[in-house]
């Protein structure tokens, strides 16, 4: 074959990777670069090696925190991913309702994070929140600015709220692309309805599937907005994920260095695990 | 000429005279609506085993509807169903023992080949060494043998179909219907599915309905055609015949590819003349006409640019396009107002635009009446 070398044609490519250096590299270039030194202040830097990443590796606090953070990501993945599939089979597939349901399903996507958790706080405060007067009404003693339980099922029942209706409305769109042939098949062999929900739908819906848990564990991993103005990562460090913990020190401490090196370790970590789950979950497909 | 020649087109396998009660599916009066529309109007049709039934018409015709509502999958509006004599109306259809196949390859994505054929085996709780033997078999005949392992998606498009069919003819079931089961092959597999067709269903004893858009594939099949036109049956009989003797301008329309050619003529004497020109002296059915206007009919292929058949006929006009298929050439052209078309063998060079000679022969046309029923003299 003969091809045409034309080197013009990195002119293309030039914009893309200026705009991906600026609003991606170089900052995270800036991150590595924090990680891997000291400062007291004065501007000035000394070569510090590995010493933040030992220092992270080994504290209590960040394992406490991973592990706050991954019971909170396996949580909700197991509430959210069987509701929203649940939701989207009782979902009308033809009709006016299909609309209305659509809209009001994508209501809670469409509401900014920060009003989320604004929302939530009052909405749960045990004293004027609805959701808080009212169990505290019917005999529960609820609350959730106390107690770590408390806050842990008002965070978790906030993040349900506001994100189940991502995976509804992906599982969704693989119904609806499901020919109705497969259904009248279906009905030919005589399939019960768990049978063509297990062998029609399921493998119909995985890929879409595959699509909503990844989104819904990274999003869920990189978590700030909500639980930081819902609780605020309290009562004391109980509900203070990942993120709400690395703010604190980056901000709160302005301790670069570890800051920095707890970054990189937290962003590495949802590379590995969103590799992890694609290249199970795509196994199958590839045999 | 007469339409009661069965004598000349047997229907291959007689097995019913095998049988205690002939074996058929008998649609009385069967009609489908949906709130203001008419999706089928009512419909008497009686179908046999030994032959594929064909249900010939264009997209929306009512092909899809008509067989969904003879499995049972979609529910009468009014008449009723017979299979083997016993009213199914009321069966559901699971219990009615019919197979389908689709357009689109509708397999168990996570079965393997294997599974999916043996699904409706699996269902009846036939015995593990039963299915074995018979998945082993259909596959066989389906040439899937090699693939039994693999999944759908692994397979090509014409496997996905062969091993949809071998899960519908495993099951031995009565009322197997196919429903445009080739149109979404390419060429050559679909060349090839249709020469086996016929071969699978020779030796058994069931109903087979198969709905097509091509004419040429109802001719190929041979067996029984329906023709339907926005969900009317205009015409059910053996294929040649309901080619050769179409009742009306609609089937002659429907089971025609390209399309038939229209001229209006007029009958006045002894002689018919075309709006265009040209007149010739009636012979055979058009010698029965009364003076007055007619529709005339004549398929492609009888429309030639060299001089040939029982009553050639000079005809010209404008050609429009031309186009080569094959061996064939096909002319478009300008006659009287309408557009024709020419079909014939060998390659004739012409001039689009120009104004080219052709001759047709109106021993084959077809008349019809101002309601389009054809004349039969």
């Amino acid at each position: 074959m003969n091809k045409t070398e034309n080197q013009k044609a990195w002119f293309f490519v030039l914009p893309v990777l200026l705009l991906v250096a600026f609003n991606a590299l170089v900052p995270l270039m800036t991150v590595v670069n924090y990680s891997v030194q000291e400062t007291f202040g004065d501007n000035t830097f000394f070569w510090a090696g590995v010493l933040w990443f030992e220092e992270v590796m080994n504290s209590e606090r960040f394992h406490a925190a991973l592990g706050r953070q991954l019971f909170f990501t396996f949580t909700i993945l197991a509430i959210e991913i069987p509701l929203g599939v649940a939701i989207a089979l009782t979902m009308p597939r033809k009709g006016i309702w299909v609309s209305v349901c659509l809209v009001l399903m994508a209501l809670p996507l469409l509401i900014p994070w920060n009003v989320v958790g604004a929302m939530w706080n009052i909405f749960a405060l045990p004293d004027i929140g609805l959701l808080g007067r009212t169990l505290n009404a019917i005999g529960f003693d609820y609350n959730y600015t106390r107690q770590p339980g408390d806050a842990w099922f008002t965070l978790i029942l906030m993040d349900v709220w506001h994100w189940t209706s991502l995976v509804v409305l992906l599982s969704y769109a693989g119904l609806v692309s499901i020919p109705d042939a497969y259904y009248q098949a279906a009905k030919i062999d005589g399939a019960k309805p768990f049978a063509i929900f297990r062998y029609i739908q399921l493998p119909k819906m995985k890929r879409v599937l595959t699509i909503a848990i990844l989104l819904r564990f990274m999003d869920s991993f990189n978590i700030y907005t909500e639980p930081s103005v819902l609780t605020g990562g309290g009562p004391g460090n109980s509900t203070t994920l990942l993120s709400i913990d690395l703010v604190k020190i980056a901000l709160g401490q302005f301790d670069l260095g570890p800051a920095a090196a707890m970054s990189l370790i937290y962003f590495l970590i949802i590379l590995l695990m969103s590799w992890v789950f694609y290249t199970l979950m795509m196994r199958n497909e590839a045999k | 000429m007469p339409r009661e020649t069965p004598e000349l087109y047997p229907r291959f396998g007689a097995r019913a005279d095998k049988c205690e009660f002939p074996m058929a599916l008998e649609l009385i009066n069967v009609s489908k609506r949906v709130g203001a529309d008419q999706h089928i109007y009512p419909t008497d049709l009686t179908l046999e085993p030994g032959c594929l039934n064909i249900l010939l018409g264009t997209t929306l015709s009512g092909k899809t509807t008509l067989m969904q509502m003879m499995a049972g999958l979609d529910p009468l509006t009014t008449g009723s169903l017979r299979f083997n004599g016993q009213d199914v109306t009321k069966t559901p259809v699971q219990k009615r023992n019919v197979s389908m196949v689709y357009q689109q390859f509708i397999n168990y994505p996570n079965f393997t080949v294997f599974e999916n054929i043996a699904s409706p085996l699996r269902v009846a709780r036939v015995p593990e060494t039963d299915i074995k033997r018979r998945v082993g078999e259909m596959a066989e005949l389906m040439k899937l043998s090699a693939m039994l392992d693999r999944r759908p998606s692994e397979l090509s498009g014409g496997q996905q179909q062969r091993t949809a069919m071998a899960r519908a003819l495993v099951k031995d079931a009565e009322l197997v219907l196919l429903d445009e089961p080739l149109a979404n092959l390419d060429f050559k597999l679909r060349e090839e599915l249709r020469d086996e067709l016929p071969r699978l269903f020779a030796d058994r004893n069931c109903v087979v309905v198969y709905a097509t858009t091509e004419p040429v594939e109802a001719l190929l099949f041979a067996g029984n055609t329906a023709t339907l036109h926005e969900g009317c049956v205009t015409q059910f009989g053996p294929t040649s015949d309901v080619y050769r003797w179409p009742q009306d301008l609609i089937t002659a329309q429907v089971f025609s590819e390209p399309p038939m050619n229209q001229a209006e003529v007029i009958k006045s004497g002894g002689s018919l003349s075309l709006a265009g020109g040209a007149s010739w002296t009636a012979t055979g059915t058009a010698a029965t006409l009364g003076d007055g206007r007619y529709t005339m009919g004549l398929r492609p292929h009888h429309v030639t640019p060299k001089e040939g058949g029982g009553q050639p006929v000079k005809v010209s006009g404008e050609v429009l396009v031309t186009e080569l298929s094959g061996s064939e050439s096909v002319i478009h052209f300008k006659l009287g107002g309408r557009a024709w078309v020419s079909q014939s063998h060998g390659i004739h060079p012409v001039e689009v635009g120009g104004h080219e000679e052709l001759y047709a022969d109106v021993a084959e046309a077809f008349y019809f009446d101002q309601t389009g029923q054809r004349i039969t003299g």
